[in-house]
């Protein structure tokens, strides 16, 4: 498939659909560091998380509606707030669902599964009934639109740039509340043992309903970088559901460094495939390879070797 | 058994065993004999390595080096239900019994009989195996528990139905991880009772905290420290070797 | 102690009642086009039933039970579409004597993988044992390197995902989004008109239960206590000298197999095949069945698949705006309040009551196997 372009086009394809990727690179790894921190730190198999990306763009999609009707001066900016209060919305109504259905089945991960996948099919009703069934698109601002030319053959488009600068952000705070703050080690402890944690002292109940709830409102701010490459509708977060489990997976659950490899290597395998194939191959080829690969090093990418 | 037929009659032989996770050896280095009918005792402090040494034997735990042989087969190249055939049990420090099932079906799954998929789906109880299942059932004096679920037993109950567990097997060794943990005195005395019945035609290994359990049962001490040996012979000897008295009985 | 190689004597009744319901009752009382209904919904119990194994006994939750309905399907759907594309019935295609979407996606020649179904032999075997080896496939690769619980589950579902966009992006192979269409007849005899529906549904009832009675067996055999003592403690069983691995690929291949057979009947009984029965949703679906009716339940499992597919097809004809509340919430709560299902809810409430109503003397319960032991024999 690679036969009839030359290696100087080749060179410029792959960079381009590499920056093209940029944005599915983006989503890959914001929803899965929401469910890394969820299936990683609690073992809970959250199947409503594309419904929680969804939220938040469905949030965006408001703010951007509310800004170009209302505020149509400040509109270059709304995608600043519409992030801030996806996160919020999205983890707002992780916290809920933690106190609802979650915290009774912290013991049965597989239970988890379902339960969750029963919560996802109940939101996707919701926003159906709320929302309407017809997909809806965002409109970006002017500045977000064009593109940077970087060569004569070579364009990287901006909002890319600026998801992708917010994605690294957003890594970072995560590591440093996970690796570093008081609270993220009071989250490692639960994890390691949930007893002993609750008898010195920490609020085991408090830390999983805020580890969720961080967990789901990165798939908020997941959902607004979605905007920008598809349109919303009721089931869309479900189609990315998979592939996420899989980054998670591919990276090693519980490795931050495992997770952004992972989700780096599928999104831009995929969309350099898409490139030479159609965009269905494209998934079946990366799909199957992620799978392979999983069949042959289960641990995932990158993974310890402990004593169980 | 092989008596006689090699210079070193040991039934366990273990040269050279390492093991490391990240770097760090929990296992290092390690060499030692267990003879035909030995009860041997494996002491040491907490992150000795003792039980990583009973993994490594049955299996559970993959040796970056050394090498493990049992009866002249090299334990480290045989997949873990491989060991359990060749003729080594493991009982588990926490006891790890099926709670769904009775005590009768417990030691029935141990019996070495239909063990293969297909043996498993043609496998008859005939009167051979509930002969077997009673037999036992009276050594670990659950006789009267036989159709109880075995998610009623009490701890001590679970311990010694663990070790029936081995016993249908009929192991040439037995490998026990601190198998009195957690009981009474009197449930102690009689699983040291059990534990002196039950070596007759085997060896035995057992990982035990319990200085009076040990004095009682053991033939020979292994003192484990940061995964190497620290010393080794009767309890009477290893009592008085001043580097354990240092690091372990001294506190 | 004969019984219980195969069914205690309650389960015996449990299986009587249900094969008086399905063989007598519904015939008699629904009319031919709800009869199909149930046809259709029963092709669901052969996947249910195969979970109940996998994942009630063996602890396997396999969210990929579409992937081997949808083979399974497939297999029978690609027998059936060739003998509907006969040259005669396609002569006014550019290239006549392939099935029509072959034809509108510019295929010109049957490919070559096409061709062994036209034999229906082949057909039947390639029901069972297609999908069976990709289950040995999975179930090695992962089994054996001691993948489980989660991940599988998670790797499953990627095998549904990926089996689907396939068949929907290979249209010209596969029929695409729409699947297999318009099939006909079977042999030359005609599966569509009424007389043929009821034949096919006795014909499945008696597959549904050979399946049981298989299931049953592997219940009451050791390996049905081996898959539970696993389920508990795996190291326990492995340590006791048994390839744990081996155990798990049987119950993953068997339960791929029963889901197999409920995807061939469905091609037959519905008259069509498409991706739709094969992703990420239908499978989990399968799974909500099992859930509903009692995962370690097997009677319970037909029961489950029966009354979701009622209330799904009842609710979303009347109000299908609350079906997905309805199907959601039914997953929850079933999680959350009654992990034993149907089964359990009968086991625990129901039967105790009618036992006491009617005196009887305390039997074991019937379709619930809420306790997988029934001890040693009582000598």
């Amino acid at each position: 498939m690679f036969g009839d372009y030359s290696i100087g086009d080749l060179g410029s394809i792959f960079v381009m659909q590499g920056f093209a990727g940029l944005i599915l690179f983006s989503v890959y790894v914001l929803m899965a560091l929401g469910l890394a921190i969820i299936f990683g730190q609690m073992g809970v198999i959250n199947m409503a998380h594309g419904e929680f990306m969804i939220l938040g763009a469905y949030v965006t999609w408001m703010t951007s509606s509310f800004f170009q009707s209302y505020l149509p001066s400040l509109f270059s900016g709304y995608f600043f707030l519409a992030m801030i209060l996806a996160f919020f919305a999205s983890g707002a109504l992780g916290m809920l669902v933690e106190w609802v259905l979650i915290r009774h089945l912290y013991k049965r991960p597989l239970d988890t599964l379902l339960a969750t996948w029963g919560l996802s099919l109940m939101l996707q009703q919701a926003y159906r009934s709320i929302f309407g069934a017809r997909e809806v698109g965002v409109e970006l601002p002017q500045w977000m639109l064009g593109s940077l030319h970087v060569t004569d053959s070579i364009e990287v488009p901006i909002n890319g740039v600026f998801v992708m600068g917010l994605t690294v952000l957003i890594t970072i705070a995560v590591a440093y509340i996970m690796y570093k703050s008081r609270w993220g080690r009071q989250v490692r402890a639960v994890v390691q043992n949930r007893i002993m944690a609750g008898a010195v002292g920490i609020n085991t109940a408090k830390v999983d309903r805020y580890t969720f709830a961080l967990g789901c409102g990165i798939a908020g701010v997941a959902g607004s970088a979605f905007t920008m490459i598809g349109s919303t509708g009721p089931t869309s977060g479900q189609l990315y559901i998979v592939d996420t489990f899989l980054v998670v997976v591919f990276g090693g659950a519980a490795s931050l460094l495992g997770t952004i490899a992972s989700a780096f290597s599928i999104s831009q395998t995929q969309s350099t495939l898409e490139f030479f194939t159609s965009g269905s191959m494209a998934k079946v080829m990366t799909l199957l390879a992620v799978v392979g690969i999983l069949m042959l090093r289960p641990q995932g990418l990158f993974a310890l070797k402990v004593r169980k | 058994m092989l008596i006689g037929q090699q210079p070193k009659p040991f039934l366990l032989s273990v040269e050279g065993l390492t093991v490391s996770f990240d770097g760090f050896k929990a296992v290092n280095d390690l060499s030692f004999y267990v003879e035909e009918n030995e009860i041997r005792v494996i002491i040491g402090p907490n992150g000795a390595g003792k039980t990583t040494v009973l993994d490594l034997i049955c299996g559970k735990t993959k040796a970056t080096s050394g090498s493990i042989e049992f009866r002249g087969k090299d334990l480290t190249k045989l997949k873990e239900n491989q060991i359990v055939k060749a003729g080594v049990g493991r009982k588990f420090q926490t006891p790890s019994i099926y709670d769904d099932l009775t005590v009768f079906e417990n030691l029935e799954i141990s019996y070495p009989r239909g063990r293969t998929v297909f043996g498993a789906l043609t496998f008859t109880r005939d009167a051979a195996v509930r002969d077997r299942v009673h037999e036992v059932a009276e050594m670990i004096f659950l006789k009267d528990r036989l159709n109880m679920s075995a998610a009623l037993l009490s701890h001590g109950q679970k311990q010694w139905l663990e070790i029936g567990m081995l016993l249908i097997q009929d192991p040439d060794l037995l490998m026990l991880d601190e198998p009195v943990a957690g009981m009474s005195v009197s449930e102690r005395a009689k699983t040291a009772e059990l534990l002196n019945r039950i070596i007759k035609d085997r060896s035995v290994l057992v990982i035990e905290h319990d200085m009076k359990f040990v004095e009682d049962i053991a033939h020979k001490v292994t003192v484990l420290h940061q995964g190497q040996i620290l010393s080794e012979g009767t309890m009477e000897k290893v009592k008085n070797d001043p580097k354990v008295i240092e690091v372990y009985l001294g506190h | 102690m004969n019984d219980s190689r195969f069914a205690t004597r309650s389960e015996l009744i449990g299986i009587l009642v249900l094969a008086a319901l399905l063989v007598v009752v519904l015939p008699l009382c629904l009319d031919v086009f709800r009869l199909n209904l149930v046809a259709k919904y029963l092709t669901y119990a052969f996947v249910a039933l195969g979970l109940v194994i996998c994942w009630g006994y063996g602890g396997i939750l396999s969210l990929g039970q579409g992937v081997f309905f949808g083979l399974g399907g497939y297999c029978m759907a690609m027998f059936l579409k060739l003998e509907a594309s006969s040259v005669e019935n396609t002569k006014i295609q550019s290239t006549p004597g392939i099935p029509d979407f072959m034809d509108w996606n510019q295929i010109t020649a049957l490919p070559f993988f096409w061709k062994p179904f036209h034999s229906l032999t082949f057909t039947i075997a390639a029901v069972i044992l297609v999908p069976g080896i990709f289950a040995l496939i999975i179930g090695a690769a992962m089994f054996k390197r001691r993948v489980g619980g989660t991940y599988f589950a998670i790797i499953t579902q990627a095998v549904a995902a990926i089996l689907t966009i396939l068949i929907v992006g290979q249209q010209g192979y596969t029929g695409g989004i729409n699947g297999m269409t318009d099939l006909r007849t079977l042999k030359g005899w005609d599966i569509r008109p009424d007389h043929a529906k009821i034949v096919l549904y006795f014909f499945e009832v008696g597959l549904l239960f050979a399946c049981i009675f298989i299931a049953q067996f592997v219940r009451h055999s050791k390996l049905g206590r081996i898959l539970v003592a696993m389920r508990d403690q795996e190291d326990r069983v492995r340590f006791s000298g048994y390839s744990v691995a081996n155990f798990k690929i049987f119950a993953f291949c068997i339960a791929a197999v029963f889901a197999a057979i409920g995807g061939a009947m469905f091609a037959l009984n519905v008259g069509f095949m498409s991706p739709s029965f094969v992703g990420i949703v239908p499978s989990i679906e399968m799974v909500i069945y099992t859930a509903v009716g009692g995962r370690l339940s097997i009677l319970g499992a037909v029961y489950g698949t029966i009354l979701v597919n009622f209330a799904k097809t009842s609710l979303s004809e009347s109000f299908p705006e609350l079906w997905l509340f309805g199907l959601g919430g039914l997953f929850i709560a079933v999680v959350l309040a009654f992990p034993n299902g149907l089964a359990g809810i009968w086991g625990d409430y129901i039967q105790p009551r009618i036992s006491k109503l009617i005196g009887a003397r305390k039997p074991k319960s019937g379709w619930t196997d809420n306790s997988v032991a029934d001890g040693a024999p009582a000598e």
